[in-house]
């Protein structure tokens, strides 16, 4: 369902239609459209965005460490078009115990990089990525630095 | 000069017969010292005689944790970190964090200053614009572009320190405006850099634009379709190679970009000369928002009224009680920022910069990313030089104007 205050929002609305469970909620903030997605739906409703509404530039994939919050991770996908002049947030949440989200690199393959960051730095599990390893820390490294559990100063012994 | 011996990739190399399979393919380490790379990259390129089959970019030799160290600084303290990500442009850097948080404070800024960070941010993009010519230059074997480039590059970098005290790590915008009042005399050293830098162009231009070895190693070279260049991400100079007109500066205008009359340069041919065109017209229509900054600079304050943000003067704070609160509140524990998350964009020289800044509420960033553009144009690689001649590549890597400290943070 679609909260009523983001109905003006064409994407938004386009969306509901496209598809009414991806939409889990979403805000208008500081000029900035946010749509929330079920985690699930993610690979479809961004290939719905790119090929359907013009999102053709995936700009960032990241992701948000709520820790000791649950649903603990945000995947945060940062889209542009061109045509429309229009940047678009996605986010969907992810519970903390094996966090695990479907691949978008079949819709943008400039998201194999951004995937294997949020990956490397996060932990999280992108699901039929074609090179899932890490790309920032060096192989063979424990842990993952970008998580609020994981300490800022101090070597291990 | 020798270099005009090597057989430049045309568009019908690429079309020649490859040996069939079978034949020994031969891997070669590139790096990660290679000085091509600038910095510290790595391929891993598989050739089949001369002509690359794969190739594989391996980074992250320049990884310093800094979206992690965000975490623990303050606001304003974390200017500093932004400097250190692409140390060629790092007022770019600095200007795009601070507007993200001055979009998360609903702050006002001053004309004065939105003007001065225009200047200051066009005066890096020349700056980045010189080194990345000077060094493409070196890797195709032209040695005096180098030299030239670098004495104006010496200039910008001295009316930097003029205005910071810094040559290069400079973190002169601060959120709320600018870190120094603007120093007596600075129109007087920009005005004699922009009087002079048009007729620097034009030599630059007179070294390389019609010379028959540097057409040779960069025309036809180093194509990619537009296509696969928006799917991969790739942003900047780059697309605008390609024919497609994007500039965050005319599509989403901050800082009062919009009061400025420039254009945005574009070419078709996609190839590495291209972009060396694109490049060379950036700096000329930099140089034009410079003059345009320094002829309507407003007067006025430079730094927001915004008191629990911005340090008073040092005057206000030695004479009064008020100011003196304030400025003891800022420098111990920082100012708090309201929840919520932005995502700002702005045009670096090198392409897209964007950062995704988030709240809790707290006097430090919860979580700062920051979309780099050479991250996004590096991955790129293997889809522009396979199929090409190993004596392609190091022309290729140049025109993508990388720097390694910005695609591994």
């Amino acid at each position: 369902m679609i909260p009523d205050n983001l109905r003006e929002h064409a994407v938004a609305a386009a969306l509901d239609s496209f598809d009414p469970d991806a939409l889990t909620g979403g805000k208008w903030d500081r000029g900035e459209l946010t749509l929330e997605i079920a985690a699930a739906k993610i690979a479809s409703v961004c290939g719905f965005l790119k090929y359907d509404q013009k999102f053709v530039r995936l700009s960032t994939v990241t992701a948000v460490d709520r820790y000791p919050g649950e649903p603990r991770f945000e995947v945060v996908y940062h889209l542009y078009s061109i045509e429309r002049n229009e940047w678009l947030r996605l986010k969907c949440r992810l519970a903390g115990a094996n966090p695990s989200i479907e691949s978008v690199t079949s819709v943008w393959r400039g998201a194999n990089w951004y995937e294997r960051e949020v990956f490397d730095l996060f932990g999280i599990e992108f699901r039929n990525h074609p090179d899932l390893r890490r790309i920032l820390m060096p192989e063979g490294w424990e842990g993952h630095p970008l998580r609020k559990d994981y300490p800022i100063t101090g070597t291990r012994v | 000069m020798s270099e005009s011996g090597v057989p430049s990739q045309s568009a019908a190399a690429v079309e020649e017969p490859k040996p069939q399979s079978g034949v020994r393919r031969m891997v070669l380490n590139m790096g990660p010292q290679h000085p091509s790379t600038h910095g510290v990259l790595r391929l891993l390129i598989e050739l089949d005689g001369e002509i690359i089959t794969s190739c594989q970019p391996d980074i992250g030799y320049l990884h310093t944790g800094i979206e992690k160290e965000f975490e623990v600084k303050n606001y304003q303290q974390a200017v500093t970190l932004t400097d250190r990500v692409d140390y060629l442009a790092p007022l770019s850097n600095n200007l795009c964090y601070v507007l993200a948080v001055e979009k998360l404070l609903g702050l006002e800024i001053p004309p004065q200053a939105q003007w001065m960070r225009v200047m200051l941010t066009e005066l890096t993009r020349l700056n980045s614009h010189l080194v990345w010519l000077g060094t493409h230059a070196i890797d195709i074997g032209a040695m005096s572009v180098f030299l030239y480039c670098f004495r104006e590059r010496e200039e910008i970098l001295r009316i930097f320190e003029m205005f910071s005290g810094q040559r290069m790590m400079t973190s002169y915008f601060r959120i709320g405006g600018l870190a120094l009042e603007p120093p007596r005399g600075w129109q007087k050293r920009v005005k004699a850099f922009v009087d002079i830098f048009p007729s620097r162009v034009d030599e630059y231009e007179n070294l390389l634009t019609a010379n028959r070895i540097w057409i040779g190693r960069t025309q036809g070279v180093g194509h990619i379709s537009l296509e696969d260049m928006l799917d991969l991400g790739i942003t900047g100079p780059m697309l605008r190679a390609a024919g497609l007109k994007v500039d965050a500066r005319k599509d989403r205008p901050y800082s009062s970009y919009e009061k400025f009359d420039f254009e945005v340069p574009t070419r078709t041919a996609n190839d590495v000369f291209a972009r060396y065109q694109v490049r060379i017209e950036e700096m000329r229509q930099s140089t034009r928002i410079i003059k345009q900054a320094l002829e309507g600079m407003p007067s006025g304050p430079w730094k927001a009224d915004a008191p629990h943000v911005v340090l008073p003067d040092r005057e206000k704070m030695k004479t009064q009680m008020e100011a003196l609160i304030y400025h003891f509140k800022i420098v111990t524990e920082g100012f708090r920022v309201p929840e919520g998350e932005v995502y700002q964009v702005i045009e670096s020289p090198r392409g897209e910069i964007g950062y995704y800044v988030v709240s809790d509420g707290t006097t430090h960033p919860y979580r700062v990313h920051m979309r780099t553009p050479s991250f996004g144009n590096l991955q790129a690689t293997p889809k522009i030089v396979e199929g090409i001649l190993i004596a392609d590549v190091i022309a290729s890597l140049g025109s993508m104007d990388f720097v390694l400290g910005d695609t591994d943070r």
